[in-house]
């Protein structure tokens, strides 16, 4: 479809102007962050990049170990993404390749229910839950109640549908098992659907706030997240942003490299069948 | 459904790690949230006194409950009904045959990797009254220094707006793809017939576009509810006075901070009951869409 130059133009200055405003709040977070305290405590406030970047990163990092967190949230995000990833891998093949077996329905509607049950709505049992198993505080409560993943079973399923019949059928004649049909023929022509879900799933968990601060409480077991609510602690009166704003660029930097990384892979393989 | 694998014991070992997860830390915790939500719980968990409905007729009679409810609902309106909207507005000027297209796509589409707690330690600092830009921008405009510590309702307008903006990226993507899906040969026609743009946008591509907006309107109305606890930690812990303690704030004091734990546990079946009407109108409208597709 053909628009005029008028439209083109106003369509680019809208975008521009928008894309200004969406940015500015990380912009600035990005220019406090270079800050000196002084500078960042100025009112009005100043927008030019400071020359204290390297000073306030490593304030940062060590006031609240820094690098532990992020490690500690690295490993429960790719952990969690790999585990989600190969439960529904598994799953969505049950469901797929073997007929109707005894119990298929019930087992499809317990999982896919998983989407109306958010952690809220089971928040304190199962936190008494995870302390029966004497887990608080470990890797495992961070991680091991995150595995199912409705939506990467339905995303799984809906494509192994699409997937012709003749492949499996071949496989079989050819003598390939079930679990050597599926390592060597679904998971490489899934690769699209994977990398979305790790995407989502990745960004997903380096974000949960509430389950780390309840199953946690040790500074060694905290996830970065919550190490932004430790550097705003005590800040009440005047907040030395500068150092936060440092902390906050470096819990924000992982996601956005990843997203930046596999949007491409994100939109073919999620969002474009999302509502089909 | 054909079996291609012939296989009878399989099919069970491959769906029960999931179904194990599914059990163990999903469904039976539910299920015990409504157990406890009748009973009075000691502080300690050991001795269990049964209350009936008590704790919920309780609730609905508690003022700090029903201010909670009234701005979870502000604040989850907020978001559907502005987010939606803008983000509509920026996903269908994104997919104009325009230079440079994919950049401003992902230009707009990067909110999504933020966190709800990483979009309120920044907002705090744009809206800082004694420091923030924001702060000095309005104060230019009209001369007013705003000071959302102590104003309950500006803080409730300032984390509904930077939870917002989060869930923009979220939403622009979405909207693509469904843009995307839209069939061009249908908007040519429309052309043909003389409708204008306006006129081909409001009866061609919005209605195929529902799909689209029912799904965001559900999954953004579950991030209203359920998602923004971090935003609100580090932001205002749901102050000043009560203005921004949105449900999912209060349930954490109640159950985890105060321990009353069969109160906490009534205020999760009320969720449970907004997830149940959320639901039950996707299946509706998923239902339905199938008719004009």
């Amino acid at each position: 479809m053909q628009i005029t130059r008028t439209q083109s133009v106003l369509a680019h200055v809208t975008l521009i102007v928008s894309i200004l405003v969406i940015a500015f709040p990380v912009f600035f977070a990005l220019i406090t962050s270079t800050h000196s305290f002084q500078e960042s405590f100025s009112f009005p406030p100043k927008f030019h990049v400071g020359s204290h970047l390297l000073e306030n990163y490593r304030t940062a990092w060590e006031r609240v170990n820094l690098g532990r967190l992020l490690f500690n949230s690295t490993l429960i995000s790719v952990a969690v993404s790999a585990g989600k990833i190969l439960l529904s891998l598994l799953a969505a093949f049950a469901f797929t390749y073997f007929g109707d077996f005894r119990g298929k329905t019930t087992f499809f509607i317990l999982i896919l229910i998983t989407h109306m049950l958010p952690l809220p709505i089971r928040i304190v049992p199962t936190f008494e839950l995870v302390e029966d198993f004497g887990w608080m505080n470990t890797y495992y409560a961070l991680t091991i109640p995150f595995f199912a993943s409705a939506t990467g079973t339905l995303l799984f399923r809906q494509f192994f549908l699409t997937v012709p019949n003749d492949l499996a059928d071949a496989a079989r004649m050819d003598g390939a098992g079930p679990m050597k049909f599926l390592w060597k023929i679904l998971v490489p022509l899934s690769k699209t659907n994977m990398l979305a879900l790790f995407m989502i799933e990745f960004i997903y968990m380096w974000n949960q706030y509430l389950w780390p601060l309840i199953v946690t409480h040790t500074d060694d077991m905290r996830v970065v997240q919550i190490g932004l609510k430790m550097l705003l602690a005590g800040e009440e009166q005047a907040a030395e942003w500068n150092v936060i704003m440092a902390g906050t660029i470096l819990a924000m930097l992982p996601p956005l490299i990843i997203l930046l990384i596999l949007q491409g892979s994100f939109v073919k393989g999620f969002a474009m069948r999302q509502e089909k | 459904m054909e079996s291609r694998f012939p296989n009878k014991i399989l099919p069970y070992l491959l769906v029960m790690p999931s179904l194990l997860v599914v059990l163990v830390f999903l469904i039976v915790p539910s299920i015990q949230s409504f157990y406890l939500s009748l009973f009075r719980v000691s502080p300690f968990g050991n001795v269990l006194i049964f209350k009936g409905l008590q704790n919920f007729i309780h609730l609905f009679q508690d003022p700090a409950y029903l201010n909670s409810l009234i701005r979870s609902f502000f604040f989850t309106g907020f978001i559907v009904v502005v987010g939606l909207s803008i983000s509509l507005g920026l996903a269908v000027l994104a997919n104009l045959p325009l230079a440079g297209v994919d950049i401003y796509r992902t230009a707009l589409i990067w909110p999504f990797a933020l966190s709800p707690a990483v979009a309120g330690t920044i907002w705090a600092l744009l809206v800082d009254p004694s420091t923030g830009p924001i702060t000095y921008f309005v104060q230019l405009a009209t001369g007013l220094r705003l000071n959302w510590m102590t104003n309950g309702d500006l803080a409730l307008l300032i984390v509904t707006v930077a939870a917002t903006w989060k869930m923009l990226g979220y939403n622009v993507i979405f909207f693509l793809a469904g843009l995307q899906n839209v069939p061009k040969e249908l908007l040519e026609a429309a052309h043909m017939d003389g409708a204008g743009s306006f006129r081909r946008f409001w009866n061609v591509t919005f209605p195929l576009l529902s799909p689209t907006t029912f799904f965001l309107f559900i999954m953004n109305s579950l991030y209203g509810f359920f998602e923004v606890f971090g935003l609100i930690d580090v932001m205002t812990k749901g102050g000043p006075g009560k203005a921004t303690d949105l449900l999912v704030y209060k349930l954490y004091e109640d159950g985890f901070v105060n321990f009353r734990t069969g109160y906490a546990s009534a205020q999760s079946i009320v969720l449970f009951v907004f997830v149940a009407i959320l639901t039950i109108l996707q299946f509706r409208f998923a239902g339905k869409k199938v008719f004009y597709r």
